[in-house]
């Protein structure tokens, strides 16, 4: 009881510092906004005239609402370095709790952050003609969750292995961008050469982003839907559950370990 | 009733032994200091006795538990204020204070009784719905004792409570502490480098190289330095030597053309020589020892006042500009 009391405590601490911050909610809105606007105008053009079978945008989409998903929960877990370089970790680690509720609480908080500012983002499906009805939603929603867990996973992880926060803009460089760019967001995975294929498949932005893509463009033609999706939904949701358990079994055991 | 007990406890980093077997009790109501030099070993101590360090060797107690064995129990126990502001300076100062009474599970009823209370005694009650980033260093110093106290510890554990503080400032929380003394009966364990502030303390204990090398009352511990200094200035200071020697029977020594004796008790020593002597006197001066003397005296050198590492100071402007 008193921890799921600490937990409950902890997922919302999470709550009101995403609602409070207006500057954070605002560019990871615009973020993505920015990215389908930019690269839909920029390559749709040169994509229409070499038959892609699809408007690059819509392709795009679901990709790029994966990735919101992914920097928020990664952000959100990743933050815990601020907090122990300015001491309010400390307040947590102290308190008569268990470690392992700080991270199922942690996890939660981001899971919520995330898939609802993710949620907002589907305001724009009906200008890019594309059709939500509720199954739609609640299928995309569950994915949300599903990937933030998983990157939240990550996140905390990482988070309980930098000592610093000047470490965290070389974890940007070398993990957060390439995952983006490996995820097949920007680009179908089908045709790449075999090492993009490797890195893509221990990805789980992948398995997002392919998701996210089959229940928002459902009802292509087989041949077209054979180009650009990956897996059947089925290996996403495996493959996901797996990277998340994974992820936050090893979290939990790094934030656990005496210091 | 000892709130804390140390028994021969040791805490090793690598080739450093930071506490070294050290022992010491805590009795309820007192305040009692750890006084040391930057590095001695105070900050490991407090952290080894609020279960964030496991110690090598030995035991300790907070309040009846083992905080090896018992951890929680001992986080219960206690209300702590570390050296860096530890505060959610995105939430108010009440919704800090709501977070640590559900991470330390105190009931709602509780809690609304004894939020006006404990904000009230460190007069912050009138801003209780304001972001605590807003605050300056000395009110989120104040907060974090008034968020100690919401879970109605058997000791409040303060780590360098005045440090990065000016000195008006330092004198404030002091008072704070004192009220808490005073009006809650609380138990106030507390490591400090500042020599004057020790000097609040029922009891301190010195800590140099891991190691405790005296413990005792302020006033106890000025006694291990000889005695007081009484420094006169007379037209005549030879007649005054004679006469001092004569009647009062004490080795008298001449420096800078003053007189100065040493006596155990200079207080009750002053009324006594003025009434024995008939030369005339024209100034007098009495100096009690410092800690700084006691210090001194039991390891050969000061303790520095200012002495903050580059690290820290770094830390405390980064702190400060958030």
């Amino acid at each position: 009881m008193n921890e799921l009391r600490a937990i409950y405590t902890i997922w919302k601490r999470e709550n009101i510092r995403y609602v409070r911050d207006k500057a954070r909610i605002f560019s990871t809105l615009l973020q993505p906004l920015m990215f389908l606007v930019i690269f839909g105008a920029g390559l749709g053009g040169t994509l229409t005239q070499s038959n892609f079978g699809i408007d690059f945008m819509k392709f795009m989409y679901p990709g790029i609402i994966a990735m919101n998903v992914m920097g928020i929960a990664f952000f959100s877990t990743v933050s815990t370095v601020w907090d122990r370089e300015f001491g309010f970790l400390k307040e947590i680690l102290v308190a008569p709790i268990a470690r392992t509720s700080i991270v199922i609480g942690k996890i939660l908080g981001a899971i919520t952050v995330a898939s609802t500012q993710a949620l907002l983002l589907l305001v724009l499906a009906p200008f890019m003609g594309i059709q939500l009805h509720i199954i739609i939603i609640v299928k995309l929603f569950l994915f949300m969750m599903l990937l933030a867990f998983a990157i939240s996973g990550m996140g905390l992880l990482i988070a309980s292995l930098m000592k610093t926060t000047e470490s965290f803009g070389i974890i940007m460089q070398v993990l957060i961008f390439p995952m983006f760019f490996l995820s097949g967001a920007f680009f179908p995975l089908t045709s790449v050469p075999l090492w993009m294929t490797i890195l893509s498949r221990v990805n789980p932005l992948t398995y997002g982003v392919d998701a996210m893509r089959q229940i928002i463009l459902n009802g292509l033609p087989a041949e077209l839907a054979h180009k650009l999706f990956l897996f059947p939904i089925q290996i996403n949701v495996i493959a996901l559950l797996i990277f998340s358990v994974a992820m936050v079994s090893v979290a939990t055991l790094a934030f656990n370990r005496r210091s | 009733m000892n709130i804390i007990e140390v028994k021969n406890l040791i805490k090793k980093y690598g080739q450093l032994t930071a506490v070294n077997d050290i022992s010491f009790t805590v009795k309820k109501g007192e305040i009692f200091g750890l006084l040391g030099p930057n590095g001695a070993g105070k900050s490991t101590t407090i952290s080894m006795l609020a279960t964030l360090l496991a110690p090598d060797a030995g035991e300790a107690l907070v309040n009846g538990f083992n905080v090896s064995g018992q951890r929680n129990s001992v986080r219960k126990s206690l209300g702590l204020v570390f050296q860096d502001s530890s505060l959610d300076d995105k939430l108010t100062a009440a919704e800090n204070l709501y977070f640590h009474a559900d991470l330390y599970h105190v009931d709602k009823g509780s809690f609304r009784e004894r939020l006006p209370e404990v904000l009230k005694l460190v007069d912050l009650w009138d801003r209780r719905d304001n972001i605590v980033r807003t605050f300056s260093g000395g009110m989120k110093r104040r907060l974090e004792i008034a968020r100690g106290l919401i879970h109605y510890p058997a000791v409040m554990f303060l780590d360098e409570p005045t440090i990065g503080l000016d000195p008006q400032t330092r004198f404030n929380i002091w008072e704070y502490i004192l009220k808490l003394k005073q009006e809650k009966d609380m138990t106030i364990f507390m490591t400090t480098h500042y020599l004057n502030e020790a000097e609040y303390c029922d009891r301190i204990a010195i800590i140099d190289r891991g190691k405790i090398v005296a413990l005792d009352s302020p006033a106890n511990l000025k006694k291990l330095v000889g005695g007081d200094i009484i420094t006169l200035m007379a037209a005549n200071l030879e007649k005054l030597r004679q006469e001092i020697e004569a009647k009062l029977n004490l080795k008298v020594k001449i420096e800078d053309s003053k007189i100065k004796i040493e006596v155990a008790d200079g207080d009750k020593f002053l009324p006594k020589l003025f009434h024995e002597l008939e030369e005339k006197i024209l100034s007098v001066e009495l100096r009690k020892p410092t800690l700084d003397d006691v210090f001194l005296n039991l390891t050969g050198k000061k303790i520095r006042e200012e002495d903050a590492s580059a690290k820290e100071l770094m830390r405390r402007h980064i702190a400060m500009r958030r």
